[in-house]
């Protein structure tokens, strides 16, 4: 574990709640998507928990997030209410996009979320956008921008970063790098594998972080929010990380091996975290037990709401695809 | 009535919306020292300052998608893509992003973006800088589509469009901006609602917009020439459609020619006489006609380009077959 840790025990606890409740909402996904109430394509985030947790507790309310397809662990942490996303992955109209959006689009007016996008690169050049205006209207507000390693071969990359960098946008670019594009090798992939020295061609700032441990990779995120808030300039963080679970659903998995994959999972953050927590007699099994109780409950009450729930009535299928207002700024 | 160029209309209309509203910026290729690659913005660096108008580079897909995310929080952007062709670089932020945020993310957020660009033929530019792509835009739901075909429009559709709260794109006609017109100094504002009709007539209507507006202005005055009336109705928004104004042209002319620069297969002109196949099948004396652009990709030399083009010689044909039948 890194040993410059400036995280307390209550910090500790709640790093490791917010990861294991990623995990556990997802787990329940699954079981739902077995059952075929969640539909299309689910892209689950195992593994991978350190990046959203790490980077979300280090934004303010005043940031603005900009997520993948792959972004339920980034909505949760960056506090989507559980029952509006869950009620979303069942389709329902009290889901936070009335179920129009699913697993892959979920947004959050109010915590400035703009949105799980399932284009590959896609957000990129909204972040851009969000932090001129931003620089503008909210100063000391940051923009952080997920996207994977995949997303780094599209042109929408390379044209974002120099424009975050010609205009010196607060631009938190975080690379989750987990090592394939869908069933792509990095290294078939790119001529540069060491995604953060990408950077270095517009002469931006970048780091690379050890995401597999969740005490690393929220100080490599503290660190780089305040270098971007600060210095008024974006900066790369690369975030090395696995998926533990196939690219969606189902996959042959032909493109790496078990044994890859179970070396994997015995790195896995939570249970590390959890396991450096109990070694240094910094959670005991009662405050463990809680913490599990705590989650499963919380993901339990958004079970029930979701299916609770009601369709969006078809009569209204066709609102919103013109606005009457621009109704995020009436809003706030 | 003052008179003025199409372009200088363009110019002033993006001078008073910067003046209006500092919320408002122009950002795009050469927008600013080189003062816009058909002149639009010229000078406008100098009055309002390098953070009102922004020179980008060459990079579509970036900047649309960035005036995109400036929308999205809190500003008014005008994107200009230098022409219609490059525009195809930024169609995934303009389809995927633009069209779509607010009906995929239930309402939560609207896109108040507008984007300017050239469009079309008839300056020997050749393949890559002279088509009409406005009819594709058409097709996509979440997206307004102008095309201004008077220098009144030139002037005052942009304002409409900054107070739309959604994604607007305005074409111009490339051929449009010499164009001199009169503008009335009383009028100080246009709808983006409604078609126009520009010439009252009785015997066959002439349906266009942008450069077409003109080409059949001209062919009405020819067929008048012959003893034919002939209306001309501006289509002016492509979407939404103004279907009534379709409709009561066809219902009161019962002929109809079509005007489309763009290729005729999947065109504009199809989705019109589709829709008066549909809803006007018996208000029509004749077929429907349709001038469009011959489907090969537009040629540079200047015979092989004309012969490319709609021209006025084709819909005064075209409308005396309907009114004359040989």
């Amino acid at each position: 574990m890194n040993d410059k840790l400036h995280l307390d025990r209550a910090q500790l606890h709640a790093l490791y709640r917010d990861m294991l409740r990623i995990r556990r909402f997802e787990l329940r996904c699954v079981a739902l998507y077995q059952a075929q109430r969640i539909r299309g394509f689910l892209h689950l985030y195992d593994g991978e928990e350190p990046v959203a947790v790490g980077v979300m507790r280090a934004l303010q309310a005043s940031d603005a997030v900009v997520a993948t397809y792959r972004e339920h662990g980034q909505a949760l942490a960056r506090g989507v209410p559980m029952n509006a996303l869950m009620a979303e992955m069942l389709g329902k109209v009290q889901g936070c996009c009335h179920g129009r959006g699913g697993s892959m689009h979920v947004f959050d007016r109010e915590r400035r979320f703009f949105g799980g996008n399932a284009i590959v690169g896609g957000g990129l050049p909204l972040a851009v956008g969000i932090a001129m205006a931003d620089k503008r209207l909210r100063p000391g507000a940051i923009t952080a921008c997920f996207f994977g390693e995949g997303a780094v071969a599209e042109g929408a990359f390379h044209e974002s970063l120099n424009l975050a960098a010609i205009w010196r946008l607060p631009v938190l670019f975080v690379c989750e790098n987990n090592r394939y594009a869908m069933g792509v090798p990095l290294q078939d992939a790119e001529s540069q594998t060491e995604v953060y020295r990408k950077a270095e061609a517009y002469r931006m700032a970048s780091a690379q972080v050890d995401a597999m441990d969740p005490v690393a990779m929220a100080v490599a995120a503290h660190q780089a929010v305040a270098q971007v808030r600060t210095g008024a300039a974006p900066f790369l963080l690369e975030c090395r990380t696995y998926r533990f679970r196939a690219h969606s659903m189902f996959d042959t998995q032909a493109y790496r091996t078990r044994e890859e994959v179970e070396d994997w999972k015995r790195r896995d953050p939570i249970e590390r975290l959890r396991l450096w927590m109990h070694d240094n007699h910094l959670i005991d099994a009662d405050a463990q037990a809680a913490i599990m109780a705590e989650v499963d409950a919380e993901i339990d009450a958004a079970v029930a709401f979701a299916e609770a729930g009601t369709p969006e009535p078809v009569e209204a299928l066709e609102d919103f695809v013109l606005m009457d207002r621009v109704v995020q700024e009436q809003a706030t | 009535m003052n008179t003025m160029t199409y372009r200088e209309a363009c110019r002033q209309a993006i001078r008073d919306a910067l003046l209006a509203d500092p919320r408002c910026f122009v950002m795009g290729e050469d927008v600013g020292k080189y003062g816009g690659c058909y002149a639009v913005t010229k000078e406008l660096l100098d009055e309002f300052g390098p953070q009102r108008i922004v020179d980008t580079p060459l990079a579509e897909n970036g900047f649309t998608g960035a005036g995109i995310g400036a929308a999205l929080a809190g500003l008014r952007p005008i994107v200009e893509i230098m022409t219609c062709n490059f525009s195809l670089l930024a169609l995934d932020q303009i389809l995927n992003n633009a069209a779509t945020l607010s009906h995929m993310s239930g309402g939560q957020f609207a896109v108040p973006l507008v984007i300017r660009m050239a469009t079309g033929g008839g300056r020997q530019l050749a393949a890559q800088h002279s088509h009409s792509l406005e009819g594709w835009y058409a097709h996509i739901p979440g997206l307004k589509v102008l095309a201004p075909g008077t220098v009144e429009d030139a002037r005052h559709m942009l304002a409409a469009a900054l107070n739309d709260p959604n994604p607007v794109l305005i074409f111009e006609h490339i051929v449009l901006y010499n164009m001199e017109g009169e503008l009335d100094p009383v009028l100080g504002a246009v709808d983006i609602d409604r078609a126009a009709l520009r010439r009252s007539g009785s015997d066959v209507s002439l349906i266009s917009y942008g450069l077409g507006v003109s080409k059949c202005l001209a062919a009405a005055e020819a067929l008048a020439k012959e003893g034919l009336s002939a209306e001309v109705l501006d289509l002016r928004v492509l979407r939404p459609l103004d279907h009534a104004a379709i409709l009561a042209t066809v219902a009161h002319t019962h002929r109809c020619v079509i005007v489309d620069e763009g290729w005729k297969s999947g065109s504009l002109s199809a989705e019109i006489a589709a829709r008066l196949a549909e809803d006007a099948l018996y208000e029509l004396d004749a077929p429907v006609r349709r001038v469009c652009s011959r489907e090969v990709p537009v040629p540079y030399a200047e015979h092989l380009e004309q012969a490319v083009l709609p021209q006025v010689d084709d819909i005064v044909a075209a409308a005396r077959t309907l009114l004359r039948p040989a």
